[in-house]
């Protein structure tokens, strides 16, 4: 890709480039503002999106900076703001829908399962679905049951389309612009219990906002992150951690506090699998610990269990692990008994560790 | 109020359910007591740039031009030149020559599965000749006619029915789910109404271009009920995008009678009303009201005044696909007496009245088109039939996907070959 800069490819340039501290929706806003600049394709739409700019704020003041018809308001309809983006890209548009939260993102299931992932397939590529839908996921800000969800096992299942987690204000800015390039739909999930701050898993501690973090340092300007590539977050010899968007965080904490030497792998994105990343390091440590927020059974952490064990099974000196929300709908009051924290991560690692 | 068990509320009527039946069973004689026909020509034909509530009468009426006397009547005749009415008879002609040899091809064996649009013919062929050849269509599983009209080869047609080696879609999709980007017409999906709301947006895409060029969409009767069609609706009257809804209502959706989808009580047009969006009611067995209807459409789009959604009344004439058979379900004498004739017979008859055209000359056409589909479907079977070999190399099935082939499916393909090379050593 032409002028493509990422950290392993090109690190003077990037170094060289000015940086911000961003936190992760002003990271995202910024993805967004240089694509609308750059390809006049991109246009954004969904619920509140336009003049007042999104309820996470995501799309601030980007109608105003780039029209009406790039930026806009849409009405409270998901199947279709995503047959709308469906149509968008067939005319050749590069649509970039926000679904609001993705536990809202049901009603518009069969346009991507059925219509966005298939078109190149069905029509032998003479039409394509070049959108990024971008939509907030996860708990752990008392949202209920419907406003928690991380479905992302229901969309890496499907064939044709790409799942995408950031979980730093500097991933999510390389992620999006490289989600919005790509020329197959891709969900985009920003995870958005740490939209303004990484989060240790500590609910009862005091928030810690992004600017104290290294991957808040966010450059200016255009660059992407290639969907596919796993983010080391720390080596370590013990065993490795997987993981993606707030639980990254969640681990690397854990292991901070009780001084494990594990390595923790990012996966950033979920369908491209950076199965080489998985496998290299497994075959390093011996264990691993898979980790996720969402629901257990038959989770996106069953995927990556089988993989494991699959290529990496003479390796490995312990079962894999899981730790994950627990089969139940996301509880309101019990929030922080569902979400999978320090405790029963720490257990986890230590059952590992004791094999 | 304290609950009381099983007695309370035991004073109040009881509460029925209402399932809708058909007018006729088979056994039963056909009755269309219920249809209002009027008289052809006496419609009011509103500016294409009137306001929607303008068009609102019309989405209880039915907008007819050819009368019993098969000439044009009304301000809604389109007032063609022959050649136009003979081109527009050519192609219906055409599309049901395809038709019956198709559908005899999947009888013997040549495919999976077929589907026929006879008596349906006017409302793909006649609105696409209203259309511009640049102008997107959205169609569903029975707009063969559209494919048709617009002269895509019959021959890529037959390879993409019979999925062999030569099928532009490399045999991926269900027979008649066709895909022509070049011919502005949008691969069909399996899944009912999703072409709507997409063609909606292809619509606004174009606006936001500040394109010149409009959509339209198909769907049945029965498919409104769709989720997607509301959402399309709406779309459409909030961005008031250049976009026409076609809704061929032919009565039958498998075996439930358009009643599962509400006709019992309004028309299919009529849905535009609640959304503000214009609506027209149309005899889909008069070629000249489907054409003048969807030009009158066309142009309230192209020319900025947004959506107009069609209801183009017709009759499914025989079953829904190879696979159905209509006699289980519905009176078997519905189809010969259906009170607004057949297209093609009717625009035959029309030329024929106003001096432009002849039986020996209709029966000629016939002859030469019976003979160009024969040679269609010979030149497609040079490259296989379904289930015959000639299909395309397996490792086609790993390819698009996605744009560039990801890790599993690489292992996937891998697998696949090995698996072949088991089954044929050779």
């Amino acid at each position: 890709m032409a002028g493509m800069i990422h950290e392993e490819d090109d690190p003077v340039s990037l170094a060289d480039a000015p940086t911000r501290r961003l936190n992760m929706i002003e990271a995202i806003n910024d993805a967004l503002d240089i694509m609308l600049a750059r390809d006049p394709d991109v246009v954004i739409m969904g619920q509140d999106v336009g003049y007042f700019g999104g309820v996470f704020r995501a799309t601030a003041g980007l109608q105003e900076k780039h029209g009406k018809t790039r930026v806009f308001d849409t009405p409270i309809t998901e199947c279709g703001i995503i047959g709308a983006a469906v149509g968008m890209g067939a005319y050749g548009l590069r649509p970039v829908p926000e679904i609001q939260f993705a536990d809202y993102i049901y009603p518009g299931l069969d346009q991507l399962v059925s219509e966005a992932a298939r078109l190149r397939y069905r029509s032998a590529g003479e039409f394509i679905s070049p959108m990024t839908v971008r939509t907030p996921f996860g708990g752990g800000i008392f949202g209920g049951q419907t406003h928690s969800q991380s479905p992302e096992a229901l969309f890496a299942h499907v064939s044709g389309l790409k799942t995408v987690v950031p979980s730093t204000p500097y991933d999510a800015k390389g992620l999006l612009i490289a989600a919005i390039e790509d020329n197959d739909p891709v969900i985009f999930f920003e995870p958005k219990r740490i939209y303004n701050g990484p989060f240790d898993g500590y609910y009862d501690r005091p928030s810690k906002p992004w600017k104290a973090h290294d991957a808040s340092e966010v450059p200016e300007g255009y660059y992407t992150i290639p969907l596919g590539k796993a983010r080391m977050v720390r080596e370590g010899e013990t065993l490795t951690v997987l993981a993606y968007g707030t639980m990254v965080h969640v681990v690397e904490s854990v292991c901070r506090e009780k001084g494990v030497d594990a390595e923790v792998l990012d996966l950033r994105t979920l369908v491209p699998l950076d199965i080489e990343a998985v496998e290299k390091s497994v075959k390093k440590t011996g264990k691993c610990l898979v980790v996720h927020e969402a629901t257990r059974t038959a989770g996106f952490g069953a995927e990556l269990s089988a993989l494991v064990q699959e290529r990496c099974f003479y390796h490995l000196e312990a079962p894999v692990q899981r730790v994950t929300g627990f089969d139940t709908p996301y509880p309101h009051s019990l929030e922080w008994a569902f979400f999978p924290g320090p405790i029963r991560i720490g257990e986890a690692i230590d059952m590992l560790l004791s094999e | 109020m304290a609950k009381e068990g099983h007695g309370a509320g035991s004073n109040r009527p009881r509460l029925s359910l209402h399932v809708p039946e058909p007018k006729g069973r088979p056994g039963d004689p056909a009755n269309f007591s219920d249809l209002k026909i009027p008289e052809a020509g006496a419609q009011p034909r509103p500016d294409e740039h009137c306001a929607p509530k303008e068009t609102f009468p019309l989405c209880d009426d039915l907008i007819r031009v050819l009368g019993d006397d098969n000439f044009a009547h009304g301000l809604w005749d389109p007032q063609l030149h022959p050649d136009k009415l003979r081109a527009i008879l050519r192609d219906m002609a055409l599309v049901r020559a395809f038709d019956d040899r198709l559908y005899r091809s999947q009888r013997q064996g040549k495919t999976s599965f077929y589907m026929k649009c006879i008596g349906e013919e006017a409302t793909s062929v006649a609105a696409t000749h209203a259309l511009d050849f640049e102008d997107m269509t959205f169609p569903s599983y029975r707009q063969q006619g559209i494919l048709i009209a617009r002269g895509y080869p019959l021959v890529e047609m037959v390879n993409q029915i019979y999925s062999n080696r030569a099928d532009k879609l490399k045999g991926r999709q269900l027979p008649i789910l066709y895909s022509s980007r070049e011919y502005g017409f949008f691969t069909v999906s399996g899944n009912l109404t999703t072409q709507v709301p997409q063609a909606v947006g292809w619509a606004m895409a174009s606006a936001i271009r500040n394109d010149s060029r409009i959509s339209a969409s198909w769907t049945g009767e029965g498919s409104t009920a769709e989720g997607d069609f509301h959402s399309a609706m709406t779309f459409a009257t909030v961005y008031n995008a250049p976009t026409i809804f076609n809704i061929v209502n032919n009565q039958w959706a498998i075996s439930s009678f358009s009643g599962f989808a509400g006709s019992e009580r309004a028309t299919f047009a009529a849905r535009a009303i609640g959304y503000g969006v214009a609506g027209l009611r149309v005899d889909g067995n008069d070629p000249l009201a489907v054409y003048a209807a969807e030009r009158w459409a066309a142009d309230r789009a192209r020319s900025n005044h947004g959506p107009t959604l069609i209801e183009f009344f017709t009759y499914r004439a025989e079953g829904h696909s190879t696979s159905d058979d209509p006699s289980a379900y519905r009176s078997a004498q519905e189809r010969e007496e259906w009170p607004l004739g057949d297209p093609v017979m009717r625009l035959k008859d029309h030329l024929i009245a106003i001096g432009e055209w002849s039986e020996e000359q209709q029966e000629a056409m016939d002859k030469e088109l019976a003979e160009q589909v024969r040679m269609a479907t010979k030149e497609a079977e040079k490259n296989g039939i379904l289930g015959h070999g000639l299909h395309h190399p397996f490792h086609t099935m790993f390819e698009d996907v996605f744009e560039e082939l990801p890790w599993n499916l690489k292992e996937q393909s891998e697998a696949a070959l090995r698996e072949r090379k088991l089954k044929w050593p050779e």
